[in-house]
C-alpha cells in the first residue's frame, strides 16, 4: 500500500476556504439581503420601535462557537432578529448569529427563499454541530420552538417545555458554552389571542393566530408589531466541558441541565417583569 | 497495474481511460460497454459486452485484471427507461461484483462511481450530508431506489472480500464543457428557470475533477465511501448570476412536473431527482475526500464560472470539429496490423 501524505485527523482543517467575492455563504445567507433588511426594517425596529435595551452582551464569547438560548414569543417572533441585531450593535466584536428554524420553512415557498438569506438554518443536529464545532459560529436556538410562539397572551412569560434537551446535547457534543438569554417585550409586541385550527389546516402554515392586526389586515397584519419596550439580558455562560468526556450519554444530566437553564431564564424573566413599570416604556 | 473500466462509452469511463493511458506503469486498460466508445482511445482495448457476469469473469481472469473501475451507473433517469436503468444499476452492478469475487479472483481493487442522489433531497435533510448519514426517508423514485440497492451490493461485496480495496465515490452534479447533463442543458437556456419561492443550495464538481478523483482512486488506496464535490455551496440565484443569466422563477411550486413539460420542446428534460433538487437543494461534506489527499482543482464556484466561460464561446465554436465516431476496423488496424509502425516510448499519433 502506498503511503498517503499524513492526513490530519481533524476535519476542521479541511473546511472550504472563504471566497471573498461571494456575497452568499455556503449556508445560503446573503449579505446583500440581510444588509438591506438591516438598514430598513431591523434598524428602525431596534432603535425606535422596540427601543431595545441590552445587558450583559459581553457574555457572548468574542470567538469560537457558542449556543445562545432564549425564550420565544410573538406570532411572527421579533425576538430572533432583535437578538441578532443586539449582538451586531452592542458586542465589541460583532459576529453573525445563525438562527435555527423549523424544517417547515425550507419546504414552504412563502419562506424558503427568504429565511436562509437572513440567517435561518434548519434545526438539524448535524447543522448545529457543524456551525458550532467545525465553524465556531454563534447559533441561536429557541428550545420552546413553536410551542412558544403559538401560546396565547394569557400564558405570556410562562416558558413552555424546553424540547427534549436536544440543545444541551448539541452544545455538549460541540464543546461550546451555552449563553441563556431572557427577553422581555416580545410577548406584548404581537400577542396571540386565539388559534384557529381549521384555517391552519387550510393554509398549511405552522399555526393560524389571531393578533391585534391579523388576519383582518391580511398579510400586512403580520408586520404590525405593537411598540412594546424590549429588554434583552444575556446571562452568565454555562460551560459544557465541566462534566467529563461525552456527557451527553447521560440523559438524566442532559435533561437536568436543560431544566436548569429553563429555570434560570424563567427566574430572570420574573425579576425583569417585577421591575418593569410599563409595557410600552419599560 | 491492469485495469478494467466498465461503461467506457460514458463520458467518465472514456475520459478516465484517456487519463490512465498516459501512465506507462498501467500495463493494460480494457474498456467494456454495450455501446461504442465516444472518445478517442489509443491503447485501451475495447470489448463490446454488457454486464453478463460469465463473460466479464472470463475477461477479468484472462487479462488478470487487478483493478476494476465501475463507471457505468445511470444517474439521470431521462437517459434510459426505468427498466433499463434498473437492469444497469442493480443487476449490472450485481453481475460485475460477481465477476470480481471468488477465491481465485485476481481483482485487488474495486472503484465504484456512485452519486449523491443516494441521499435524495428532502425538506428535513441536513445542510451537509456526511458519508455515514442515511437519507431521512425511503427513496422516492425508482432510480434512487436502484442506486441505494446498488450501493448496498457494493458494501456487502466489501464486507465479504476483505482482501479487495473497495472505494465508492458519491459524486455531486458534474458540470463542464464536455459533460451533457440535465443541469447543463438547463443552464444553457437564455434564463435559468427556477421554482417560485425556492432558491436551492447546489454543489458541482468539474468534469476534470471527476476524472481526477477516479484516477486518484485507481492509483492510491482509498478504502471506504467518499463524497466527491467541489468546495463551497452556491444557491441557484448565485449560479444564475455567475452564468450571467437572469433567474426566472417560472415554475410553480405546485404541479411543477406539469409545468416542466413545455421545457421538453427546448430539449431540457428534467428528471424527478432534479425536480426535488430544484426545490430543496443538497449539500454534501467533502472533507473526508480532501483529508484523504485527493486533489480538487475547482471549487463549486469556479466550476460554474468555467462552465459560463464555455457557454459564452460555445455558440462561436459550434462547428469546430466532427464528433468522434468509433470505427472498429480502423481501431483494430491501428492496434494490431503489422503494417503500423509502433515505437514503445513515443507512440505515433493515431487518427480516429
Amino acid at each position: 500500500m502506498k503511503q498517503l501524505p499524513a492526513p490530519s485527523d481533524d476535519l476542521r482543517d479541511y473546511l472550504p476556504a472563504i471566497e471573498p467575492e461571494r456575497q452568499v455563504s455556503d449556508w445560503g445567507r446573503s449579505e446583500r439581503v440581510e444588509g438591506l433588511l438591516d438598514r430598513t426594517i431591523y434598524d428602525f425596529l431596534y432603535h425606535y420601535w422596540f427601543r431595545c435595551e441590552v445587558e450583559g452582551v459581553g457574555h457572548v464569547p468574542a470567538d469560537g462557537g457558542a449556543l445562545l438560548v432564549s425564550n420565544h414569543s410573538g406570532a411572527l417572533p421579533p425576538d430572533a432578529t432583535m437578538i441578532l441585531k443586539a449582538v451586531k450593535e452592542e458586542h465589541p466584536r460583532p459576529r453573525p448569529v445563525h438562527l435555527t428554524v423549523e424544517h417547515f420553512f425550507k419546504g414552504n415557498p412563502l419562506f424558503s427563499m427568504l429565511v436562509p438569506k437572513i440567517g435561518g438554518v434548519p434545526a438539524h443536529p448535524a447543522n448545529v454541530q457543524r456551525l458550532l464545532y467545525d465553524e465556531g459560529q454563534l447559533v441561536l436556538v429557541f428550545p420552546e420552538g413553536r410551542k412558544g410562539t403559538e401560546k396565547l397572551y394569557k400564558d405570556r412569560y410562562r416558558l413552555r417545555r424546553f424540547g427534549r434537551g436536544g440543545f444541551v446535547e448539541a452544545a455538549m457534543r460541540a464543546q461550546v458554552p451555552i449563553v441563556p438569554i431572557a427577553l422581555v417585550g416580545a410577548e406584548e409586541s404581537m400577542p396571540v389571542f386565539a388559534q384557529i385550527g381549521a384555517l391552519q389546516r387550510l393554509t398549511g402554515l405552522l399555526y393560524f393566530p389571531v393578533t391585534p392586526t391579523f388576519p383582518h389586515l391580511g398579510l400586512l397584519g403580520f408586520l404590525g408589531y405593537l411598540p412594546a419596550k424590549f429588554r434583552i439580558r444575556f446571562l452568565e455562560p454555562i460551560p459544557t466541558d465541566q462534566w467529563g468526556a461525552e456527557p451527553w450519554h447521560d440523559r438524566g444530566l442532559v435533561q437536568g441541565v436543560a431544566d436548569d437553564i429553563r429555570g434560570r431564564i424563567q427566574e430572570e424573566l420574573h425579576e425583569m417583569l417585577a421591575k418593569r413599570t410599563s409595557v410600552w416604556f419599560g | 497495474m491492469r485495469v478494467l473500466v466498465t461503461g467506457i462509452s460514458s463520458f467518465w469511463g472514456g475520459r478516465l481511460a484517456q487519463a490512465l493511458e498516459r501512465d506507462p506503469s498501467i500495463e493494460v486498460i480494457v474498456g467494456v460497454s454495450p455501446e461504442d466508445p465516444t472518445c478517442e482511445l489509443e491503447r485501451t482495448e475495447y470489448v463490446r459486452v454488457g454486464t453478463q457476469h460469465a463473460l466479464l469473469r472470463r475477461i477479468v481472469q484472462a487479462a488478470q485484471i487487478d483493478t476494476v473501475v465501475d463507471s457505468r451507473l445511470i444517474v439521470d433517469s431521462t437517459t434510459a427507461s426505468a427498466r433499463a436503468a434498473h437492469e444497469a444499476n442493480v443487476i449490472g452492478t450485481m453481475n460485475i461484483l460477481a465477476a470480481c469475487s471468488g477465491p481465485d479472483s485476481p481483482v485487488r481493487k474495486f472503484v465504484f462511481k456512485s452519486t449523491a442522489h443516494y441521499y435524495g433531497c428532502e425538506q428535513d435533510d441536513p445542510a451537509y450530508f456526511t458519508e455515514r448519514m442515511q437519507r431521512p426517508h425511503p427513496p422516492r423514485t425508482g432510480l434512487e431506489r436502484d442506486i441505494v440497492e446498488a450501493e448496498k451490493a457494493v458494501t456487502s461485496f466489501a464486507e465479504r472480500n476483505t482482501g479487495v480495496t473497495v472505494t465508492a465515490l458519491r459524486f455531486v452534479n458534474g458540470l463542464g464543457p464536455e459533460l451533457k447533463t440535465a443541469h447543463a442543458s438547463l443552464f444553457s437556456l437564455p434564463v435559468v428557470p427556477s421554482i417560485l419561492g425556492f432558491d436551492p443550495r447546489y454543489q458541482f464538481i468539474h468534469e476534470d475533477d471527476i476524472v481526477g478523483v477516479l484516477e486518484h482512486a485507481v492509483r492510491e488506496d482509498l478504502p471506504g465511501i467518499y463524497n466527491a464535490a467541489g468546495d463551497g455551496v452556491l444557491v441557484l440565484s448565485e449560479v444564475a448570476s455567475l452564468l450571467g443569466k437572469p433567474l426566472a422563477p417560472l415554475l410553480p411550486p405546485w404541479g411543477t412536473a406539469l409545468a416542466l413539460e413545455p421545457l421538453k420542446l427546448l430539449g431540457v428534460q428534467v428528471p424527478p431527482e432534479m425536480r426535488s433538487q430544484l426545490r430543496f437543494g443538497r449539500g454534501v461534506d467533502n472533507r473526508k475526500l480532501k483529508a484523504a489527499g485527493v486533489p480538487l482543482r475547482y471549487t463549486t464556484r469556479e466550476t460554474v464560472q468555467a462552465y459560463a466561460e464555455h457557454l459564452r464561446v460555445a455558440a462561436i465554436k459550434r462547428d469546430a470539429g466532427e464528433p468522434y465516431r468509433y470505427e472498429r476496423e480502423v481501431e483494430e488496424f491501428l492496434r494490431y496490423s503489422p503494417s503500423v509502425r509502433r515505437s514503445s516510448d513515443a507512440p505515433a499519433k493515431l487518427q480516429g
